[in-house]
């Protein structure tokens, strides 16, 4: 048997004529019979303790159907958690709010202005509290967030500590001896890792309905995880996992933040339920600082121990994670996925320290990367500082210290064994994309004529493809979301009577473009032309079990899923053909939309063909089972590691501090490539959301506990004037983990991107004496980092004198 | 309050709120919801229409302002079956993720190739700064662009990166 490929090739996207017409239906878009809309009153204090609620005059507002406190819902329990670490975030405010905009009462009214007009006049009174928003101060226990946990420090993610059942040892020794060598160079910063608001342009959205009759729920929500919503909602209610049917319809970007059970769509199942009609509530932008997810939120030390030749001999990140106030979904696991891509692409001993400390914020989650930009930056940066400290060019340093093609698979310190890769030939596939020399040749001569002309290079290793069953066993579980514990996939392919294809599978896309993506697995698979294919998702009734789309997973897990029930259709129809046409069946081969016998292409029979005999048992081979469908479910031995590096050319304008960005090149590697322009898509995007983190964008808190950066005025994600087009070009190297040999690619520019700016912002003013600038790179701070330099200069050379 | 105006070619009316926003009343009264709404501070774009020909937020706008005049939304803009030369060129050039900004990226480039059937790759940036994406870094969005206004002075697009490059 053989099959006719379209995997690897360019298919416009399924997707796009709904979306370009305006035909796409989100959620917000949704409009039921007697719908009613919902409110929050939140909180305008980061800490307090609630002395009392008055909703009197709310009550008499026109519209107000309902108004609840937690004393309505706290039989309800908090939210679900995937690693339950921390105080759960309960539904509504209980007694004190730990977080400015903390939901402290829910209003139901006819119109969403009305609601929102009857939440402003709820009356409630507050005994202020000291909020804690640094992350040292709440480090240090002082002040604790919460009375009834022992401590501020939930969890120390430790190299060697996270999974006792490894029995790892600690790198540190090693470290500490290199460090005492006679020829040790020992470099060591501070950095900020700042916090972010991931801004998907579609605010969240919600719609619950209960079916009294069936005793059921119906909920459309803008979700990346629609079985674990679904699950959480049955496990709240009491209800079985099959009275609750969600669908998560065009999702407008996700990057990790609709990643969540949130208490709003607990709260509107909740609401429709005790009043029988349908509840809506659609998030506000300036309120989505507050009730969706932020990102990132690190300060850490990085420590690099190497020769003056540039070998390097150990490296340490030690620092503080910012948890926000509640532990949702990954809360506190995020550190974690840091952890095992701390190493990065290097051989080199390696300790790692995050400490995950709570403070009266927002929660913080995964944000498109989750974890791994911030141990990629910490990394990448301190290689960048060392390199220019021994005076050696910084894509050399790295190259001498990468893990070398004949090691894979490579076995690292934190326990994991890197899948496959060959880092010095991605290098080579950069610096010939860039031509590397050509730049630093003109990076020269642009000095020579006093411009600040910097070039940045990063190398990085991602984690993704969750997940391996193991993660169960360290204390992931999607069973406190009602679901099985591990991170199968799962996909189920339909060949319909006409011999056309239906795939239902148990992703959740936010833009990925599964409807194109997995067209090509299956036709790739079966040999049914891709137009005759077509894919559903996001819909729990309708597709199989599947944990949803994040960590770069939908490819390597559902999709080898998907792959693999494409496998079991195929035997099934090999013995059909063969009954049908008297041959053998190891001699059916499939191929351009049918399936004929090898040598003989006139005895064919196609796929209608094929499916009539499937359904007809009159036709089909004696005593075989009717139908023509299979489930595939996939569960991967490791997780996959797509590494690339990339590079950056800015100018900086030494007297305003602003930087440009002047070409942006990647090279990455994601194994065997379903469909090149998507996947060039998903780096695109990803690249721009670093490169926004390294000159842009900040979730700013004051003292006070108020974040200032709630509106898009105030929070600045790039737009088409600050970026460049972006130069790719990729190697593949397949991943063994999965029958596919892909390794997923939706973080990866994200991962890859931030500290190449600011190691290329760094590099252009090296010459003024600059070493570090945490980011975003603004001009006013980058400005004030050369004023400093020039200051420290000053003194020196006066001190020298 | 009494509002009439011309959307997609066809004279509708509604009565509506005097603080009704235009974005709402397409959305609410008319269910034209291709219209998107993405931030509360005029910034994202998402609500872009033609209001008279130019390319409009459509939440900067009260419906009743909008009295007498020609709107086209998204819905609006293909003719007679056949997509516009802005988005065959989405389609053809990945101009889009997740589709939630691409309502109104579409209309504002609609507005900019009105102004400029050939602009630089710089005018193009510029000229949609006002529409915000967060999936697809720009850059296939520029292309898209690139290809309508070929296509809209009647020459053959360049080919796509994927056609070209390895």
């Amino acid at each position: 048997m053989s099959t006719t490929s379209v995997l690897g090739g360019v298919i416009k996207r399924r997707e796009d004529p709904a979306l370009i017409q305006g035909k796409g239906i989100y959620v917000d878009d949704v409009k039921e019979v007697g719908m009613l809309h919902m409110a929050f009153t939140r909180s305008p204090y980061a800490h307090a303790r609630i002395k009392s609620v008055d909703t009197s005059m709310a009550s008499t507002m026109p519209g107000v159907v309902a108004i609840y406190t937690i004393d309505d819902v706290r039989f309800l329990g908090p939210l679900p958690a995937q690693v339950p670490i921390g105080k759960l975030r309960p539904l509504l405010a209980d007694g004190v709010v730990k977080h400015v905009g903390e939901a402290v009462v829910l209003v139901v009214a006819e119109s969403p202005a009305q609601a929102e007009d009857a939440a402003e006049s709820v009356q409630v009174d507050y005994e202020p509290m000291k909020a804690i928003v640094d992350l040292k101060e709440a480090a240090s226990n002082k002040v604790k967030v919460h009375d009834d946990l022992e401590s501020n420090i939930l969890h120390s993610w430790t190299y060697h500590g996270y999974w006792d059942a490894l029995g790892l040892e600690s790198q540190k020794p090693k470290i500490e001896a290199a460090k005492q060598r006679e020829d040790a160079i020992v470099i060591s910063q501070e950095m900020v890792n700042q916090r972010l608001i991931p801004v998907a342009i579609e605010p969240r959205s919600v719609m619950a309905i209960w079916n009294g009759g069936y005793e059921r729920f119906n909920v459309q929500s803008s979700s990346q995880i629609p079985h674990a919503l679904s699950g959480a909602i049955a496990k709240t209610f009491g209800l079985a996992a099959n009275a609750v049917h969600v669908v998560a319809p065009e999702v407008g970007g996700g990057f990790g933040c609709k990643l969540n059970v949130y208490n709003d769509e607990i709260l509107a199942c909740f609401a429709a339920k005790e009043l029988g009609r349908p509840v809506k509530w659609t998030e506000g932008r300036r309120e989505a600082a507050n009730s969706t997810i932020q990102g990132r939120g690190w300060v850490a030390t990085a420590t690099l121990t190497g020769t003056k030749d540039g070998e390097i001999l150990g490296y340490e990140i030690d620092g503080l994670a910012d948890m926000g106030a509640y532990t949702q979904n990954f809360t506190v696991a995020i550190p974690l996925l840091g952890l095992w891509v701390a190493s990065g692409q290097y051989t080199f001993p390696t300790h790692f320290q995050i400490d995950c400390v709570v403070t009266n914020t927002m929660t913080t989650d995964a944000y498109r990367g989750a974890g791994r930009p911030e141990a990629i930056y910490y990394l990448e940066r301190i290689i960048d500082m060392y390199a220019h400290q021994i005076g050696m060019d910084p894509l050399e340093v790295r190259k001498k210290n990468y893990w070398k093609a004949d090691q894979f698979p490579a076995q690292m310190g934190c326990g994991f064994s890197l899948d496959s890769g060959d880092y010095g030939a991605s290098a080579e596939a950069l610096a010939e994309k860039a031509d590397y020399a050509g730049l630093r040749a003109m990076q020269e001569k642009a000095r020579a004529e006093g411009r600040h002309i910097g070039i940045g290079v990063s190398s990085y290793v991602e984690v993704c493809g969750f997940g391996p069953a193991v993660l169960a066993e360290i204390g992931f579980s999607w069973a406190n979301y009602g679901l099985p514990a591990s991170f199968n996939g799962s996909g189920l392919v339909r060949v319909n009577p006409d011999g056309t294809a239906t795939v239902l599978i148990g992703t959740g896309p936010s833009g990925q473009g599964h409807q194109t993506t997995w067209a090509q697995i299956v036709s790739g698979g079966l040999g049914i032309p891709i137009d005759n294919i077509k894919v559903f998702h996001g819909d729990t009734a309708e597709s199989p079990m599947g944990v949803g789309t994040f960590g770069s997973r939908s490819i390597s897990v559902d999709g080898a899923a998907t792959h693999n029930a494409t496998a079991k259709i195929r035997d099934k129809a090999a013995k059909i053909v063969a009954h049908l046409l008297e041959a053998s069946e190891e001699d059916i081969v499939f191929a351009d939309g049918q399936a004929h016998v090898s040598g003989s292409p006139e005895k064919s029979a196609s796929w209608a063909e094929i499916a009539k005999a499937a359904y007809q048992a009159h036709i089909a081979p004696p005593g075989m089972e009717s139908g023509l469908e299979a489930h595939g479910c996939f569960s991967p031995g490791n997780a996959t590691w797509p590494f690339g590096t990339h590079l950056a050319v800015v100018e900086v304008d030494p007297d305003t501090g602003n930087v440009t960005l002047l070409k942006y090149v990647g090279a990455d590697d994601c194994g065997n490539v379903v469909n090149p322009m998507i996947v060039d898509g998903q780096v695109h995007g990803g690249i721009a959301q670093g490169v926004g983190q390294a000159l842009f964008e900040d979730s700013i808190y004051d003292k006070e506990g108020n974040c200032l950066t709630t509106s898009l005025v105030d929070y600045i994600i790039p737009t088409a004037g600050d970026l460049p087009l972006f130069d790719l070009t990729r190697t593949v190297t397949p991943s063994p983990v999965n029958p596919l040999g892909v390794k997923g690619i939706g973080e990866a520019g994200t991962i890859a991107s931030a500290q190449t700016i600011v190691n290329a912002v760094v590099d252009a003013l090296t010459p003024l004496g600059v070493k570090h600038i945490d980011m975003p790179l603004r001009p006013r701070r980058v400005w004030e980092a050369i004023q400093d330099a020039a200051r420290h200069r000053d003194s020196h050379s006066m001190a020298k004198s | 309050m009494h509002v009439s105006v011309t959307v997609n070619g066809r004279v509708v009316g509604g009565d509506v709120d005097a603080r009704t926003l235009l974005v709402h009343f397409l959305r609410e009264n008319l269910n034209l919801t291709g219209t998107h709404v993405g931030c509360e501070s005029s910034y994202c774009g998402a609500c872009t229409v033609l209001v008279d020909g130019v390319s409009t937020k459509s939440c900067t706008m009260l419906a009743v302002q909008a009295e007498g005049a020609s709107i086209t939304t998204i819905e609006g803009l293909a003719q007679n079956g056949a997509l516009h030369p802005v988005q065959e060129g989405f389609w053809e050039r990945h101009g889009l993720q997740c589709g939630f900004c691409t309502p109104g990226m579409i209309m504002s480039a609609v507005g900019l190739l009105e102004q400029n059937n050939n602009p630089t790759e710089d005018e193009i940036r510029h000229g949609i700064e006002g529409n915000l994406c967060r999936c697809t870094g720009y850059h296939n969005i520029v292309r898209a662009i690139e290809y309508a206004a070929a296509k809209m002075r009647g020459e053959t697009p360049a080919p796509a990166e994927w056609e070209v490059s390895v």
